[in-house]
């Protein structure tokens, strides 16, 4: 197939998504606008995490902590030089990236749980920062971040709506990119080490430079995350960068589907709305403040449950079986790349290396 | 061949966004705002009017958050539940001007992140009045600016941080209870009276909590006396070291402005050092029945049975609501409301919180008016409000949005804190006279509910 034909598919379905966020942003309310960019954060930061992890087989439990450098970068760049949101998400994105290739390092001799050690080390320790330079820093009260919409937007124009867009299309040119990567030369190599990194090695795959890349690609993508939390959220403060963060995040990726960048998509509606979903259902029906308080944190669980019983590929995964069900022609030779995503699909990533042998 | 595939990987896309499409727009459409005045049925209100958003002709819809789960949970969680039980038993006792009082409180786990989804839900979706007692200094900050730049009215923040009073770039928001600045000078003026001489020693939360309180600490209490300044931070239970620095140093006296984990850790730290100063520890971190439960819980874990009323017993304290004594007219008023509407939750000192800033709250509506808009609240709190169950004055001007401005001393005796002493009232400032409160408390009114 030629190398055209995926890249328009990808860029066609991203304008479709463009336009699908523009209209819902201005047909839903302020909130609903609030959530899109809520979910595009989590998008962004879990389709990095879904590479990091699907596609090159290193875990992280500490992209938290990337998305925490990216949002104080944001805040301090804001409140210290002004200037233009988009120079700062890019030196957020750097910034983060640089520290994905120095904890890359380190990880790229580590295998498995103590991979997962040290990561969490990171998504543990570093928002600690913000209480060692207080004064730089805001401590526990974390700083504030200013930021407006740009005036030719007119001063009616909601904020929360801007918001939606900005963080949208930074998510699609983020999933636009990793698709993109995902079926190159690199993607092809880090499908290699995942799946042996003895034979990626010996038809001349440098095992530790895809590795490393693969971390300063997740932590950029988390970079930007954090940046744009930062912006919807206007404030920055440890407590938003707790390690439960960086475990929503792997939990979003698994649910999802790892290794899917659209299983990145389904992962962030899931971590954005049963929440609240669930929060409305429990306040609704009379039940006892510490019942209906725990009902959210049980639900989402009931999800994560339920969703590897039956999907044990992720909700991807289970949209892909549906849809074969069904009959809609997405039923395609197993060998073959996968849809938009450009990636194996759902139904066939190994969960972990060495599941299963030489299909691709 | 290649066109026909092409074709056939387009359809998943599409299919996949438009059910992403369907799932969201399907959720625009669920809890909308009950905007409907329901005014057949209401014909002695009929001056009622839906005058602001949030407000219909039968009911005001007020938010909050709360951190109902996570590590703030504990005891903080039985605040807003405490509220909603006192906004009931108004509810049911003719409203505020025949509304009822709809309460919707949602929980942030303590993160503020969550608390700024939360609020914007509130805000944005359920269009509430006011958002009323947001809990916690990181979590309010986080909405703070929001708030105001919505113009949405901001009420008793709980915390004491001194952040709220900001009148000129915070107009909506307003704080509530003691801030830990004056609490810091009450307690600091005590112990420079009845400790002179004394070696004093501090031990204090790493954060705007512990030194604000210690701020005020130092105003009162003479540097040469103190011979150390310990601090914490909430996710380290490890406090040996600092528990041993304030033993070696030889502290007589230890301050603590610590949260009730904290407290029951330096106490239960310095039985094990054979150290026993005398114990002052602010209002925040001394409720005596959380404290007794966690000094009981704690050292079963390390395999010790202790007494936690025997433990707490001589610990000195302050406290700007009533003390939890049968002869008090609010408590009375209290445990009634708590044993019709929220009887499952431990009548402490968080319940008796949320019960009285849901009364300041239903004080402040009868203030704003038949009809109110939101600035109508607003004004009638800049205005000024009676102090209600609270000891002393409220501080509430155009220019002071803080709240309380006094408490009295009291030391725990057998679970309970005994008041030693009259109110003091002061300001947040170093030279600031602390002096004794002459106008007298109020009387909890026979119906449980403030005259407008």
């Amino acid at each position: 197939m030629s190398m055209r034909a995926p890249l328009l598919r990808i860029l066609g379905a991203a304008v479709a998504a463009a336009v699908i966020v523009v209209i819902l942003s201005i047909k839903l309310n302020a909130f609903r606008d609030y959530q899109i960019a809520e979910i595009a954060v989590y998008v962004i930061a879990i389709a990095g995490l879904t590479v990091l992890t699907g596609l090159s087989g290193q875990i992280s439990l500490g992209n938290g902590a990337f998305m925490a450098i990216g949002a104080y970068i944001t805040a301090l760049m804001l409140a210290h030089l002004g200037w233009p949101f988009v120079a700062v998400l890019v030196v957020a994105g750097l910034a983060s990236a640089a520290t994905g290739a120095i904890v890359g390092v380190a990880a790229a001799r580590l295998r498995g749980p103590y991979l997962a050690g040290v990561t969490l080390m990171l998504g543990v320790a570093l928002p600690f920062l913000a209480y060692v330079y207080p004064s730089t820093l805001g401590g526990d009260q974390g700083l504030n971040v200013v930021y407006t919409q740009p005036a030719f937007l007119g001063a009616n124009f909601p904020l929360t709506r801007w918001q939606a867009w900005i963080s949208s299309a930074v998510a699609l040119v983020v999933l636009v990119l990793l698709a993109n990567l995902g079926r190159s030369r690199v993607g092809r190599n880090w499908r290699a080490v995942r799946d042996d990194e003895v034979a990626a090695a010996l038809a001349g795959i440098n095992v530790a430079q895809a590795r490393v890349l693969a971390f300063v690609v997740s932590a950029a993508c988390a970079g930007l995350a954090g940046a744009l939390l930062a912006i919807i959220t206007a404030l920055v403060a440890p407590g938003a960068f707790t390690i439960t963060l960086s475990i929503a995040l792997l939990t979003g990726a698994v649910i999802g589907g790892l290794g899917t960048l659209l299983g990145a998509i389904w992962g962030s509606l899931v971590i954005v709305l049963v929440p609240v979903y669930a929060t409305d259902v429990a306040t609704s029906h009379g039940l006892s403040t510490t019942v209906a308080s725990n009902i959210p944190v049980a639900a989402y669980g009931v999800v994560l449950i339920l969703v590897m019983l039956i999907f044990p590929q992720g909700i991807q995964g289970g949209v892909l079986w549906l849809l074969r069900l069904l009959g809609i022609s997405a039923a395609r030779p197993s060998h073959e790349a996968s849809t938009a995503d450009a990636m194996p699909s759902a139904g066939e990533t190994p969960a972990r290396p060495h599941e299963k042998e030489g299909t691709q | 061949m290649k066109r026909s595939r092409s074709q056939r990987l387009r359809v998943p896309v599409i299919a996949v966004l438009a059910t992403a499409a369907l799932a969201l727009a399907a959720c625009s459409s669920s809890p909308s705002s009950s905007s409907g005045s329901t005014s057949s049925g209401a014909s002695s209100s009929a001056a009622l009017t839906a005058s602001a958003p949030g407000i219909t002709a039968t009911t005001i819809t007020i938010g909050s958050h709360q951190p109902l789960t996570g590590p703030a949970a504990p005891g903080y969680s039985e605040i807003a539940p405490a509220s909603a039980a006192y906004f009931a038993y108004v509810n049911a006792h003719g409203g505020v001007y025949g509304r009822k009082i709809v309460y919707k409180y949602l929980d942030d786990a303590y993160n503020p992140t969550t608390t700024a989804s939360v609020v914007r839900q509130l805000v944005l979706q359920d269009n509430v009045y006011a958002i009323f007692n947001g809990l916690g200094t990181p979590t309010h900050l986080a909405v703070m600016s929001f708030l105001n730049a919505q113009k949405i009215p901001d009420v008793f923040v709980a915390s004491g941080c001194d952040c709220w009073n900001a009148p000129s770039t915070a107009p909506e928001t307003f704080g509530w209870q003691l801030d830990y600045v004056r609490e810091g000078k009450i307690l600091g003026q005590y112990i420079k009276q009845h400790f002179a001489g004394k070696k004093v020693g501090y031990f204090y939360q790493d954060d705007e909590f512990g030194m604000d309180g210690v701020k005020g600490l130092d105003y009162e209490i003479p540097s040469s006396s103190v011979v150390a300044r310990q601090t914490y931070v909430p996710t380290n239970v490890n406090i040996g070291p600092a528990v041993a620095a304030l033993h070696a140093a030889g502290a007589q006296v230890v301050v603590a402005f610590s949260i009730p984990a904290f407290t029951a850790l330096l106490k239960l730290n310095s039985l094990k050092l054979g150290y026993n100063p005398t114990l002052v520890v602010s209002n925040v971190g001394s409720d005596p029945i959380t404290l007794g439960g966690l000094l009981e819980a704690f050292a079963k874990q390390g395999g010790a049975t202790v007494n936690g009323n025997e433990l707490t017993t001589g610990i000195i304290t302050d406290e700007y609501l009533p003390a939890l004594s049968a002869s008090d007219s609010w408590y009375t008023l209290f445990k009634k409301i708590h044993d019709q509407y929220d009887a499952k939750a431990p009548l402490d000192g968080n319940v008796f919180y949320g019960m009285s800033v849901a009364y300041t709250f239903v004080q402040a509506m009868l203030k704003a008016g038949k009809n109110p808009t939101r600035a109508d609240l607003v004004n009638a709190i800049n205005a000024g409000l009676p102090q209600g169950p609270v000891v002393a004055p409220f501080s509430y001007s155009s220019t002071d949005h803080q709240g309380a401005t006094g408490a009295y001393i009291g030391v725990i005796g057998n679970g309970v804190v005994v008041e030693q002493g009259p109110v003091q009232t002061t300001d947040t400032t170093a030279s600031g006279a602390i002096t004794t409160y002459t106008g007298t408390e109020q009387q909890a009114p026979a119906s449980g509910i403030p005259s407008p």
